[in-house]
């Protein structure tokens, strides 16, 4: 795990004495985050790195992690395919076991925080042990276009909260309590995105039987409907008429995601012994995921609805050309034709990565002016700061704060 | 080479840090953009005039305002989009004289093109108002003299100089930048004052500016 000072030559010694002098303006105060899972997932992986950073610069932060079983998180995926306005039939029976689970986490967890974070919806339900502490609730979804009922339901939790927090500006609803814009962020210094040595990338290659004799295009994601992994595999096709390449396709599961395995059978089925195909069930090991991003030509990311999409950071973070969709937030990590290219459907897409391969030049120009935007904007020190920031804006209402 | 005045008062360096504030509003033609940029606070109208500043620091200044790009790039009036781009934001001293200027040129737009109000924007397109929350906060950086002055803004971040150049002046509605405002009254240096105050930083990107910044005053104290 990364000290904070080895994101000095990342970043700048300056943006590291802000964060030290922002940290000293919570002295005193605990922070305690709430999540459904310690493994698998952006949010997790995000806190993992987070956490320990903000211990360091001084901030009290402890981490804590509802319990839920597999009805409770086969009702809270289809709150998450819902919130998305994915159609979704939810029952009352539905209902009640997320109620029940709930109620069972307020009785059995400790809540200590001055400030208390919960992320997602899985946890949200623990605001009714709110007292005279700050709550913040994250919502790492895309709630552009929410299925109503869902969002009703949980927007009776919302309204407890002091503050929300969004990753797009299109996901912000009416609500009468704050709500801020906070991208989340890569860490430059982890497994998923150091760099890594030529010899690391081929060896990876070679483990899962991959030539680096032609492109590669690759999409990096769990097996799940929203993130259209069939849809790649339709451009892939009608790229591969115009130019010999390979597709990957490869993710891992995340522990409160149950639809994974039947979605990655729908992809094998699809895969139709294609030999420049490889799908990739990868366990948790993000050296393999950095080395698959750096071996590629192109990458791809195209999410039918996104959260963020983090995986469009990696990849731009390793100057890649990238394809991906123009929903959530992933137009905030790509301007189209700077910073990478934006598509809306499969034909799109296989165009998009044609340009991309036909124009090797261009593809390396977006890619370089990619790594910057990311640098400026979405690496793990902007969101420590803007973190800092909304827990400090929980004691200020003003637009203008003197600290 | 001439003595170095030191400074009546010191420099002390701030740096401003924000969040981004959701209002939850929308807009998905010209007239509710119109509309609604009638009564957002004051910090939603800074927010879209400015935040392509800090955003888009290595990109060629693009128009530091989120309202020309979104008419032209969605709605697809280029000419009421050049229009609000070449807004001289400069040239006002409160945000609220630069929201008049923002309503006035899209309601003469309007009047001259009934069509425009036709045009919506497609699924997922709409502009989103959001506001800008400001934390000043001072740095351990203090200037005596012009050498120290400038030896610092090499270092500072472009948070640091974005505030004294830009927030300083428009949002908190002090006469000039910072950096004049010291140089004339402590350092008692009213030409290299001036220079500094006669830089127009919306066609500059920050990194410009501040390289601009060290120029000026080391060529100043080379003379």
């Amino acid at each position: 795990m990364a000290n904070i000072e080895e994101y000095t030559p990342i970043v700048g010694q300056s943006i590291i004495d802000d964060l030290r002098l922002l940290a000293e303006k919570l002295k005193g105060k605990v922070i305690q985050h709430i999540n459904s899972t310690a493994v698998g997932g952006g949010v997790a992986e995000i806190l993992s790195c987070m956490v320990p950073l903000l211990r360091e610069l001084g901030v009290d932060t402890k981490w804590d992690v509802i319990k839920g079983g597999e009805h409770f998180f086969e009702v809270t995926k289809k709150f998450h395919n819902a919130l998305h306005g994915r159609p979704e039939e939810i029952t009352q029976h539905d209902f009640d076991i997320f109620l029940e689970t709930s109620q069972k986490n307020i009785e059995a967890l400790d809540i200590y925080g001055d400030i208390v974070f919960v992320h997602d919806p899985q946890p949200i339900a623990l605001i009714k042990k709110k007292t005279g502490n700050k709550w913040i609730w994250r919502c790492h979804i895309d709630v552009s276009n929410p299925n109503q009922r869902v969002w009703k339901f949980l927007e009776n939790f919302i309204i407890n909260y002091d503050s929300a927090v969004f990753s797009a500006p299109s996901f912000s609803q009416r609500l009468p309590i704050r709500q801020f814009l906070i991208s989340p962020s890569i860490d430059p210094l982890s497994d998923k995105n150091k760099e890594l040595p030529q010899k690391t990338i081929d060896s990876v290659l070679r483990k899962y039987n991959i030539k680096k004799d032609k492109p590669i295009i690759t999409q990096i994601s769990r097996f799940d409907r929203l993130k259209d992994p069939i849809g790649v595999i339709e451009a892939y096709k009608q790229v591969k008429k115009y130019f010999d390449c390979q597709l990957i396709l490869a993710g891992g599961g995340a522990a409160d995601d149950p639809e994974g395995a039947q979605v990655l059978k729908e992809v094998m089925a699809r895969s139709e012994q294609d030999k420049d195909m490889h799908i990739l069930l990868l366990p948790q090991d993000d050296i393999v995921v950095n080395a698959l991003q750096m071996a590629s030509d192109v990458i791809v990311q195209k999410s039918l609805k996104e959260g963020f999409g983090l995986t469009v950071a990696e990849a731009l973070w390793k100057s890649k050309p990238v394809v991906a969709s123009n929903v959530g937030g992933i137009p905030l990590q790509i301007k189209h034709k700077y910073s990478g290219l934006l598509c809306h459907s499969i034909d799109g897409a296989s165009f998009a990565i044609k340009q991309f391969l036909a124009n090797p030049e261009y593809a390396k120009k977006l890619g370089q002016n990619g790594m910057e935007h990311i640098r400026n904007n979405f690496l793990i020190t902007r969101h420590i700061r803007e973190y800092i920031l909304l827990f400090l804006s929980l004691y200020h209402k003003e637009d203008i704060v003197y600290l | 080479m001439p003595r170095l005045i030191k400074a009546i008062e010191p420099f002390r360096f701030y740096t401003r840090l924000h969040l981004s504030e959701l209002t939850g509003l929308r807009a998905s033609n010209l007239s509710q953009l119109l509309s609604v940029v009638k009564q957002v606070p004051g910090a939603c109208i800074y927010h879209h005039t400015h935040r392509f500043l800090q955003q888009h620091q290595y990109l060629s200044p693009e128009p530091p305002n989120d309202f020309a790009y979104w008419v032209s790039k969605v709605l697809g009036e280029d000419e009421l989009g050049e229009e609000l781009a070449s807004i001289d934001t400069i040239q006002f001293s409160t945000v609220r004289s630069l929201r008049d200027k923002i309503i006035a040129t899209i309601e003469d737009y309007l009047k001259n093109n009934m069509s425009a109000k036709l045009k919506f924007a497609g699924e997922g397109e709409e502009f989103h108002f959001i506001k800008s929350v400001s934390f000043v906060l001072p740095t351990n950086y203090i200037a005596y003299d012009l050498i120290e002055f400038v030896d610092i803004v090499k270092k500072v971040t472009i948070d640091s100089i974005y505030f004294h150049i830009f927030e300083s002046r428009l949002r908190l509605e002090r006469k000039t930048n910072d950096f004049s405002n010291w140089v004339e009254t402590s350092i008692g240096d009213k030409e290299l004052s001036d220079s500094i105050s006669r830089l127009d930083p919306y066609i500059h990107t920050l990194e410009d500016l501040r390289k601009t910044i060290i120029n000026i005053v080391e060529q100043k104290l080379r003379d």
